[in-house]
């Protein structure tokens, strides 16, 4: 299909394209809107290949909540972008390392491929074929038979990490009044009203 | 020549002529849904709401509409001007692409796909980014803290109204909204899971920045939020975008909870009435639900929107999940 063939490269540009401008922004708020157009592309790639269950978590999770967050702070920072690039030589050697050693490890995977093509067979072999199943239904079996342990461990290492971070931040401040509204409901009229037949001229 | 025509040309010349068929009579209820909004909160308050430009006010929407046109569009010195207005457009364009997979009956829909349900929570959970823009881009302190505010408001809804999701999701074991329509045949979802309704509804209530969560619009302490710095079409965007909204959501917990295009009960004279009209005025119905609130309600205070969300419905939906899924192994009813 031609079509299909566009709209890859279409989405392949634009998400390349939005990733070098991440990183190339001026502007730390218009680096996480580049942020957000990449993650659609790749959720478009994700459609062209038939895993919209993917696609569309990739959408709600990363776009819907995460990126918000990532705004919520690059907003309220105030970064300055001439002391940011003052270190830019200095973190060279150590960024450039590691982009090597992902550089090398996205070329083994994908001249592994090449040289031995049965391997992407032995990972494509365990899902229920498409005519049988949608790719939601067969995540889900996959997810749910096979993979019970390490998913509950993943979602377990999840809750330990939120609720990590809750235990850092959380301070008991002393002195604030809080609103108890089982309490206020619980209250009575003669509990906080009280009518005085006040004489005149003598006060209470 | 001719494959072009008949695979690529006269399938999108169709498709276009469906999201027109789609957009206008959308379009035409968002202006209308202005005046309904206006006439209804009238009656309720014993006034007679727009009754002069018209046969009573029925071109009202017009009228306000071509008031907007021929404003002139400001944009503050200091503001980020793509943003400022790619903002406006962001939410209008995301309250109209996810009409895309409702079904208006059996088969008439425009993208019959398997996750239609994620695609909807996937566009609704993206509507945040038009008032965070908004608000950041006008370079204002009062437009920066009603979209922070209504941000924070937007994201934290979002949850439960997932886990209300997921709880339908699991009464029709599958994605696809045409799918949880025909689950209902029997019974409305409604019924059965009623408490996740009000939910629902509820938290549609604070994803749309309805009243009593309008927290965004806050016209005594932030005059008017997000959009403050907004005139003229720019703002008329955001004003559509929300209604638009509006009858989504609407849309939405018709499908989800209210049978969709199916009749109340499935003899005749009810099935007489065709499917669409039972779906529009079920979301009528719905959206009537939205004024009535309106006109009834105060407005919540901050950090009681954030406790009811968070400490209220998110526990409550999420223990209601469980409690659907352990009925329906019990009682042997899990979707096939």
């Amino acid at each position: 299909m031609i079509l299909s063939a566009l709209a890859f490269y279409g989405f392949s540009t634009v998400a390349i394209a939005a990733g070098v401008m991440v990183i190339s922004a001026r502007n730390p708020v218009h680096s996480v809107l580049f942020l957000i157009l990449a993650f659609f592309n790749a959720a478009g790639l994700f459609v062209l290949m038939g895993a919209e269950f993917l696609a569309f978590i990739l959408v709600i999770v990363y776009v819907g909540a995460v990126a918000v967050l990532f705004m919520f702070v690059v907003m309220m920072l105030d970064i300055n972008v001439v002391e940011m690039r003052q270190g830019f030589l200095q973190y060279l050697p150590i960024g450039g390392l590691i982009g090597t050693v992902l550089l090398l490890e996205l070329i083994f995977v994908v001249t592994s491929w090449a040289v031995a093509p049965e391997s992407g067979g032995l990972l494509a072999a365990k899902a229920p074929a498409l005519t049988e199943a949608h790719n939601t239904e067969a995540l889900g079996r996959l997810l749910y038979t096979k993979y019970i342990y390490l998913f509950q461990g993943a979602g377990m290492v999840l809750l330990l990490a939120m609720v990590g971070a809750i235990v850092l931040t959380l301070r008991g401040r002393p002195g604030v009044r809080r609103q108890r509204i089982g309490h206020q409901v619980r209250l009575r009229r003669d509990d906080v009203v009280e009518i005085k037949d006040v004489p005149t001229g003598t006060g209470i | 020549m001719a494959e072009l025509w008949s695979i690529y040309l006269w399938p999108g010349a169709i498709i276009v002529a469906k999201i027109v068929a789609i957009l206008v009579p959308l379009l035409l209820a968002v202006a209308y849904l202005t005046l309904a909004e206006r006439k209804v909160i009238a009656a309720m308050q014993l006034r007679k709401g727009p009754n002069v430009v018209g046969w009573f006010g029925l071109l009202q929407p017009v009228a306000d509409g071509l008031k907007l046109f021929v404003k002139e569009t400001v944009i503050p010195t200091g503001a980020n001007k793509v943003v400022f207005v790619l903002a406006p457009m962001v939410t209008f364009v995301l309250a109209l692409v996810a009409w895309a997979v409702i079904p208006f009956d059996e088969g008439m829909v425009l993208a019959d796909i398997n996750v239609g349900v994620l695609y909807l929570f996937a566009i609704s959970s993206m509507g945040v980014y038009g008032v965070i823009m908004a608000g950041w881009a006008s370079n204002s302190k009062y437009a920066f803290l009603g979209a922070l505010r209504s941000a924070a408001q937007m994201v934290s809804y979002e949850i439960s109204m997932g886990f209300v999701i997921v709880t339908v999701l699991l009464c029709v074991g599958s994605l696809n909204l045409t799918k949880v329509v025909m689950a209902q045949q029997n019974v409305w979802f409604a019924v059965p899971l009623l408490p996740m309704f009000v939910i629902f509804f509820v938290s549609t209530l604070a994803e749309t920045n309805r009243s009593p969560f309008d927290l965004p619009e806050a016209e005594a302490e932030l005059v008017s939020g997000y959009n403050v710095e907004y005139s003229s079409m720019t703002f008329a965007l955001f004003f559509l975008g929300e209604y638009a909204n509006m009858i989504l959501m609407s849309a939405l917990t018709t499908i989800l909870f209210l049978g969709g295009w199916l009749a109340p009960f499935g003899f005749a004279p009810f099935t007489w009435v065709p499917g669409p009209i039972w779906f529009a005025a079920k979301i009528s119905f719905v959206l009537f639900l939205f004024l009535w609130v309106r006109a009834t309600f105060p407005r919540y205070r901050y950090d009681q929107l954030m406790r009811l969300g968070w400490k209220v419905f998110l526990p409550l939906s999420l223990l209601w999940v469980v409690v659907t899924a352990i009925a329906l192994v019990a009682f042997g009813w899990v979707p096939q």
